[in-house]
């Protein structure tokens, strides 16, 4: 138990508590993995302009439909766009989607599901709501939101959170169902903590593991789910590139030109493997249970 | 006993919503604390002991329990009345409560300081550099080695006893006037239990607290309290002071329970034990509820609720017989 406590020399040099949850992060070999990869689909976003100097929505009709090489290194669409470029501005999208999807459906079901574990009384209400927006297939409610908000970025990522919000909150709920029960909540009531702190102090940080998980997901399918609505028409609204769209634009030539479809879904494994990694380690680091030593 | 009452409680009933039913945990309890006093809890599982305590925080919930009568009085005004926020002041302020498994009291995702602190905060409104100072002075308080170092640990690198240290000294945090420490030593080793019972007995000399013990370990009880209350089924049987329960048993549980505790002095292969179980809650006994289980039950003691009496000053039994029999009038 007392491993160190002969050292003294590990009292000064003991880093405050902020840089060793940083430094067990970097030392965590996936999360360090993940968010280089998503570091570096956002900076590759960012610096779009810098990367190329093609317009991702030029058409060059004599160069429709060419197959990779060293002038369009992914091929060039029907349009004759380059599809390399698309998929540098389309990943500023995408990601900006899958984050803004995952971080609301996640407060949103977080919240939902907390005050419905806690408070009792509003439970029963709060999960009839939930099970009626489950009841829908995810995709079709997003469309009905999607379609009623007319196509536009902010109207696929208000659907989305709204159609992954049901299971996240259900995944709180059950958590925090369970931890609400644990001594340490009744300890805490004892000692006078009113029923917001001990949602914010004990329940919420000890529902974290699961939710992060899930919102890693969450991040996948967003992305995916813009490129189903793209292909109905309620996604992002073309010429606008997002990796979702330019999927679904490049299905009519899946065959003759491969390409279209290849790339723009590369990026989305990568993004959904690098967000994985990155949740995973999240967790694993930020729940001391699972003593990840630094 | 020792001064002042500090916490008086009255014919105490606690009712749990059942399947049929209203069914009753705690009866007619009645019972005080004195100042600086340690008032001993005993009684098997389910006798009620837990559930009076947590009366006394409020602590029930309303959809499931009631308390359909009784008066709960801290320092001359009832608990059962006070609003939610004057109960929360009191609450880990005035009185502070230590929980059986230290394995399960700490939030595992908070470190050692957060925890402490919480009471802190929550109570005296201390900055949080003063609160962190003032939980590394408790921890020392709890005799943890190293306090400085612990404050930023997990509770899982620490062992059953150490956690349990920590969780004293939460309660401790703010100088509670009453500690109830709900089998506080039950899931430790025996000689962790006797340093956290050291410790408990140091601290209440230390800061004047009273203490509520709750245990079935009657050597616990003997070693620590000054007064005992010995539950059966929710209802009290009999209460005395320490040493006069076990030197001069009046209620044939209290003497079962003293013949059922293992002796080192005597060589025997196996303990005696009480036939029988505790009756269920929801099962309605009309007379005394050790009755069936009881040696010199009489047709009146299954018919009737017995009545307390008095065997000597402060040494009350629910038992007319053997109050009659050993020539206390009943």
């Amino acid at each position: 138990m007392s491993d160190v406590a002969a050292l003294p020399i590990r009292e000064f040099a003991r880093p405050r508590r902020r840089f060793r949850t940083l430094r067990k992060l970097v030392a965590h070999r996936s999360f360090l993995f993940g968010a280089t990869v998503m570091v570096l689909l956002t900076a590759a976003a960012m610096a779009a302009p810098l990367l190329t100097h093609i317009d991702p929505t030029a058409m060059q009709v004599r160069f429709r439909l060419r197959p990779p090489s060293a002038a369009f290194p992914f091929g060039t669409d029907a349009f004759g766009r380059d599809v390399f470029t698309r998929v540098l501005y389309g990943a500023k999208l995408s990601l900006w989607i899958g984050l803004s999807v995952a971080l609301l459906s996640g407060a949103g079901g977080a919240a939902v599901g907390v005050v419905g574990a806690q408070f009792r009384r509003l439970d029963p209400l709060l999960m009839r709501v939930m099970d009626a927006l489950m009841a829908f297939p995810a995709i079709l409610l997003a469309i009905g939101l999607g379609a009623a908000l007319g196509p536009s970025p902010s109207s696929v990522i208000i659907a989305l959170a709204v159609a992954y919000l049901p299971r996240t909150a259900r995944l709180v709920r059950a958590s925090a169902l369970v931890i609400r029960e644990l001594e340490y909540v009744e300890a805490a009531r004892v000692s006078g903590a009113g029923n917001l702190r001990i949602i914010w102090k004990h329940i919420l940080p000890n529902c974290m593991g699961p939710l992060l998980v899930q919102l890693s997901f969450v991040f996948a399918y967003a992305i995916l789910a813009d490129a189903a609505l793209s292909f109905l028409g309620i996604g992002t609204p073309p010429p606008a590139p997002s990796w979702g769209n330019i999927v679904s634009e490049g299905r009519d030539y899946a065959v003759e030109a491969w390409w279209i479809m290849l790339f723009p879904g590369l990026a989305i494994s990568i993004a959904t493997l690098g967000m994985n990694l990155l949740g995973d380690g999240l967790r694993d680091v930020l729940d001391p249970r699972l003593k990840v030593e630094g | 006993m020792a001064g002042e009452m500090l916490l008086d409680v009255q014919n105490l009933t606690v009712q749990f919503r059942g399947d049929a039913g209203w069914t009753s945990a705690v009866e007619n309890v009645s019972f005080q604390v004195g100042e600086r006093e340690c008032l001993g809890l005993v009684g098997e599982s389910g006798s009620g002991k837990s559930v009076t305590a947590l009366s006394i925080l409020g602590l029930h919930a309303r959809r499931t329990a009631r308390i359909p009568s009784g008066v709960i009085a801290y320092r001359g005004q009832d608990i059962l009345r006070l609003p939610t926020r004057a109960l929360r002041k009191l609450r880990g302020g005035e009185i502070a409560m230590v929980f059986q498994d230290p394995m399960s009291t700490l939030n595992p995702v908070l470190t050692i300081a957060d925890q402490i602190t919480e009471t802190l905060i929550l109570h005296q409104s201390l900055s949080a550099a003063a609160a962190r100072q003032q939980a590394q002075r408790l921890l020392d308080m709890v005799r943890i080695p190293d306090a400085a170092r612990r404050l930023d640990e997990y509770p899982h690198r620490l062992s059953g006893g150490m956690r349990q240290r920590v969780v004293i000294a939460m309660a401790i945090a703010c100088r509670p006037k009453l500690l109830i420490a709900d089998e506080p030593t039950t899931a430790l080793d025996v000689t962790i239990q006797a340093q956290i019972l050291e410790l408990l007995r140091d601290l209440q000399d230390e800061l004047g607290m009273s203490v509520l013990l709750i245990s079935h370990d009657l050597g616990v009880i003997a070693e620590f309290a000054h007064r005992v209350m010995v539950m059966y089924a929710g209802r009290t049987v009999e209460t005395a002071p320490v040493r006069a329960l076990f030197e001069r048993p009046v209620h044939p549980y209290t003497i079962g329970l003293l013949a059922a505790a293992p002796r080192l002095e005597l060589d025997t292969d196996r303990l005696p034990t009480i036939a029988g179980s505790i009756p269920d809650p929801a099962s309605i006994v009309p007379g005394c509820r050790y009755s069936p289980r009881c040696d010199v039950a009489l047709e009146s003691c299954r018919n009737l609720p017995p009545a307390m009496g008095s065997a000597e000053p402060g040494h009350l039994a629910r038992c007319p017989p053997r109050l009659a029999a050993l020539g206390f009038a009943a």
